[in-house]
């Protein structure tokens, strides 16, 4: 690469960061104030992008040239409308649920959004007009570098300092920050707190909806930008610190001149191998953030969050299961083992069961480190991968058994949390979450890339049971037992000392170290249990299917399982079990009723969250709790 | 339906021979919300397909889809709902590599007729092949073969190579590069970007190209991808004085959303539905049209071939049994829009071939101009090599 043709990659960079910063400060705002992970906003950004050219195409039939300008912030500010629409309909109702179960509504959302988008706009790509007045290109060191790209760096800068105007100069900016360090203290000054949230939800979808409009002349509307863009948000939120929006700037910068220029360096030989930059692409923003965060725990301009004292009442210890609860557990294994025969003339059932099965086991391991153990992973599916995986090469590269492959395959994800938790535990709230999910992608982006081993982006087949587990019966035999054994072993490592210490560190880790715990060891020990079942559970999932590949650790993973142990009840031991098998049967059902089953899908969760905000399982202990008082 | 009409109706099956009467369910899978621009149309392929075979009297077929949720697991589920809950008779469908390939060894596994219809994979038929499993489309091996005496007739030495990160565009790359180097022995390939599916990098993509000076452009590209691609390679004169050569481009689905961005000149594979004016196209696209008031994409013809192709084995082998059926569709030839095509014998590949052409904008529209159809049997390896390709069952 020529030093003209990397200065024009910085420029290209620089183009990019813009849309990315845009889409990033509005969600930086939108957690610093609500506490809310809005998964939603990448479906704002792309709303924008459908909604500009829509308003585009009419106006500039209209208006002419004009109307291309006009378009831009009438779809921004038209999906800011949607999102205060949001926030007052929906968000408003479960501010007080537990944290994180607002995380429920907005990846609702998202399933709702898309099947809007395709039932209104259809699923054809849409390709947007060129931008009237800059449609060309002009010369920059010999290269034609276009018109278009150079409005779009003035844009993230200029934005950036009309942010800060709003937020310094600005008596509602004032009352953001402020909301932002002590949401009660603003309450209790006689803020009206519901209409500071509607405002701040609404600018921040305004904001994401401006970065995707901004985008019609570089990219079509489709139907994959929501996914796309979510992901490369959060990254630069939490790379540039939550909250902070000079620090989303530089972040968005740095990973938009970071792919620029690996695109740029393309292929390079280093040390007479040849190392293709370019594919690097697939992961490099995972990678930017995983070395910040672990250099810097609370990303590049971020401080320690300031605990929040408004999230849902604190939460009841565990208590042993009552006598009754262990009945009813005991004729809930009593009908589960009569499952084949009570079913005998539906054999679906058993093949359902045994996914539904190895979803109760996954949720549960997550919930193991979510719940007690305090640490949101937003990216487990590592570890039900790993274990997926390592059944896999197990028995199809090292020639092992499948039954010696199945119990070693946990052992691998173990491994895998040995290494990462030992960094992970090291951080603490939202920031651990994302360095999981950093991981996560990290090890997605090897099983990916690996074709002589893993088998690339294709996976791996030909992985199936021993002979006398092909009957399914047999299979979902195995699985039973060993489902059932390794929640009854998670439920007893929780009332154990260990458990005990686990909950001591995570409700109060000043206490807990005073009195001698050594709570990073003890929260770095339950990760790799965590990850030890989860393994078990991918390595069922994989020996079920016959094969095996990256979608099983990809990010959609890790978010079914945070559904699963939300939409259960995140405070109850028996939730995550009730909330993987309701949203694995529901899938299983609803996709097969209609051809909007994504909407339908999303529609009943979130009547579900707007019902029961402790979760499922959560809400059904309430109503004994109550009866019994 | 009352009793004795109940009987008189099973007395009837009992006299015709019970199989006649017996309907063939066809079990689809496929990913229909995670690629709806390419799914629907060819849904309504197979709809009409099943429409007409079954307005034609003889043995009735029924078709039955099921969402895989765009993942290799839950179409193993899907799979095994409709094998075992709806008793299907034979198994289609999937349009991503990695779900093919996860049914491919489903069927090996279970012993169900499989056949493939979208997948490109080579593996499907090749490396991971069975005996239980055909493919109907051309394979990512053919279409870069099919581009490759183009590509030679280009005359150009210095290439560079743009694909999406993932199987496909590594083995069309992969492909294209052997078979160049055989073709033309001084081929130089000067620059290799290859983007993450959905997520590349258009502006930095095209100017690594253009920084490389090729002479001419091999694109993998597709979907939203490739508008981004052509949109920045326009304005930064990417193409300028360059050849591209282009797979699936002339595809509908793919040319149709770039209008006015069209380039010229590009070598693609394609369907021109516009211009093909063999009788078994015309009457494929009446019907079409006169069904849905819409013209066909590649995906349409996909979809009601294979439902053509599985209709017309079940007539040769008189069953819908497995076994019959792998008999029957080893060598299986049969009319399809694109004309004859035959099912190989020795790899289960089928001969479906595609139009190559040059895009042309056209008032602001995509569309394929000099194109012909090429047989896809001529681009295949030599069945006897293609057989050693495959595992040994």
């Amino acid at each position: 690469m020529s030093f003209s043709a990397f200065l024009v990659q910085l420029l290209n960079g620089l183009a990019g960061a813009s849309s990315l910063f845009l889409v990033a400060a509005g969600l930086s705002l939108i957690f610093g104030v609500t506490r809310i992970v809005n998964f939603a906003h990448g479906s704002f950004f792309m709303l924008g992008v459908y909604a500009a050219y829509s308003l585009a195409g009419w106006m500039m039939d209209r208006l002419g040239a004009g109307g291309f300008w006009l378009a831009l912030p009438a779809a921004a500010l038209l999906v800011g409308a949607v999102g205060a629409l949001v926030e007052v309909v929906l968000l408003r109702r479960i501010y007080r649920a537990p944290e994180l179960f607002q995380l429920l509504a907005t990846f609702a959302l998202v399933l709702v959004i898309k099947d809007a988008a395709l039932w209104f706009w259809g699923p054809e790509d849409l390709l947007g007009p060129r931008a009237p007045g800059l449609a060309g290109a002009i010369d920059i060191l010999g290269r034609r570098f276009p018109a278009y790209d150079l409005l779009l760096i003035a844009v993230g800068p200029v934005v950036l300092g009309l942010l800060w105007l709003l937020l310094t100069r600005t008596r509602w900016g004032t009352l953001v920050r402020a909301a932002t360090q002590d949401r009660e203290m603003v309450a209790a000054l006689g803020v009206n707190q519901a209409w500071l949230f509607t405002a701040v939800f609404a600018l921040g979808s305004l904001l994401a909806a401006f970065g995707g409009a901004l985008q019609l002349p570089r990219e079509p509307a489709n139907l994959g930008l929501d996914l796309v863009t979510i992901g490369e948000a959060f990254v630069v939120v939490v790379v540039g610190g939550m909250g902070s929006i000079p620090g989303a700037y530089v972040a968005a910068l740095l990973i938009a001149e970071v792919k620029a220029l690996c695109v740029g360096l393309g292929t390079v030989d280093v040390f007479g191998m040849a190392f293709s930059f370019s594919k690097l692409t697939l992961v490099v923003e995972f990678l930017v953030m995983a070395l910040v965060l672990v250099l810097r725990p609370w990303g590049l301009f971020g401080r320690p969050q300031a605990p929040s004292r408004q999230a849902g009442a604190a939460e009841a210890p565990l208590r042993p299961a009552s006598r009754s609860f262990k009945i009813a557990a005991a004729l809930l294994g009593l009908a589960l083992l009569a499952l084949p025969l009570l079913s005998a003339g539906s054999p679906y059932t058993t093949v359902l069961a045994i996914d539904l099965l190895t979803a109760a086991l996954f949720a549960a391991s997550l919930h193991f480190i979510m719940g007690p153990a305090g640490m949101h992973s937003f990216g487990h599916a590592a570890y039900f991968g790993l274990g997926a995986y390592g059944a896999a090469l197990l028995a199809l590269r090292a020639g092992w058994p499948m039954e010696a492959a199945l119990l070693g395959a946990p052992l691998v994800a173990a491994a895998g949390a040995l290494v990462f938790g030992w960094f992970c535990v090291r951080l603490s709230g939202v920031y651990l979450a994302m360095l999981t999910l950093a991981f996560a992608q990290i090890v997605w982006a090897l099983a990916f890339q690996w074709d002589d081993f893993t088998g690339g982006s294709n996976g791996l087949t030909g992985v199936w049971p021993a002979p006398w587990l092909a009957n399914k019966t047999a299979y979902y035999g195995l699985t039973l037992a060993l489902v059932a054994g390794s929640v009854l072993a998670l439920r007893r490592a929780l009332f154990s000392p260990f458990g005990y210490a686990l909950r001591a560190g995570r409700d109060s880790p000043l206490r807990a170290d005073a009195i001698g715990m050594p709570v990073k060891q003890l929260q770095w020990a339950g990760f790799v249990v965590a990850a030890l079942f989860a393994g078990l559970a991918g390595a069922l999932y994989a020996f079920s299917k016959g094969s095996i590949s990256p979608e099983s650790m990809a990010v959609g993973k890790s978010v079914d399982g945070l559904v699963m142990v939300l939409l259960g009840g995140l405070q109850t031991l028996s939730g995550p079990l009730v909330g993987a098998v309701s949203f694995t049967w529901l899938q299983d059902s609803v996709a097969r009723s209609t051809d909007y089953w994504r909407a339908l899908l999303g529609g009943i969760v979130l009547l579900l969250v707007l019902a029961f905000p402790q979760g499922i399982a959560g809400a059904v202990k309430q109503l004994v709790e109550r009866r019994t008082a | 339906m009352k009793v004795p009409q109940l009987i008189a109706a099973a007395l009837l099956v009992a006299a015709t021979g019970a199989f006649a009467q017996a309907t063939v369910k066809i079990g689809e899978v496929n990913s229909y919300k995670a690629q709806p621009a390419f799914l629907e149309p060819y849904k309504k392929g197979m709809e009409l397909a099943i429409e007409e075979i079954n307005a034609a009297g003889g043995t009735k077929f029924e078709l039955i889809t099921r969402d895989d949720n765009a993942n290799p697991g839950d179409a193993v589920r899907a799979a095994e709902e409709l094998v075992s809950r709806e008793k299907i008779d034979v198994l289609a469908g999937s349009f991503l590599s990695n779900i093919g390939l996860a049914l491919t060894d489903f069927a090996k596994q279970k012993k169900i007729f499989f056949l493939a219809g979208e997948p490109l994979t080579d593996k499907i038929v090749w490396q991971n092949g069975n005996r239980y499993t055909f493919r109907l489309r051309p394979s990512t091996y053919m279409q870069a073969a099919m581009l490759v005496p183009e590509a030679v007739a280009l005359k150009k030495k210095r290439w560079a190579v743009v694909y999406p990160n993932y199987e496909y565009g590594q083995t069309a790359v992969a492909t294209f590069k052997t078979l160049m180097k055989a073709a033309q022995p001084d081929v130089e390939f000067v620059v290799e970007q290859a983007a993450p599916l959905g997520r590349v990098d258009a502006g930095a993509v095209a100017q690594a190209l253009a920084d490389a000076k090729p002479d001419a452009i091999f694109n993998v590209l597709f979907g939203a991808d490739l508008s981004k691609f052509v949109r920045e390679g326009n304005t930064r004169g990417l193409f300028q004085g360059r050849e591209v050569v282009s797979v699936l481009t002339g595809e509908p689905e793919y040319l149709d959303p770039l209008r006015d961005e069209t380039p010229n000149g590009w070598v693609v594979t394609g369907y021109p539905w516009y211009g093909i004016q063999t009788p078994e196209h015309k009457a494929f696209f009446l019907a079409y049209h006169r069904k849905y008031k819409d013209y066909p994409r590649l995906g349409s013809v996909v979809g009601y071939t294979m439902i053509k192709s599985i209709a017309e084995g079940v007539k040769k082998a008189k069953s819908a049994d497995t076994e019959k059926l792998i008999a029957a569709f080893s060598g299986l030839t049969h009319e399809s829009p694109f004309g004859k095509i035959t099912y190989r014998a020795e790899d289960h590949q089928s001969t479906m071939g595609a139009f190559i052409g040059k895009t042309r904008n056209e008032g602001g529209k995509g569309t394929m101009v000099d194109y012909r159809y090429l047989d896809g049997a001529k681009f295949l390896p030599p069945a006897a090599e293609a057989k050693k390709l495959r595992p040994a069952e």
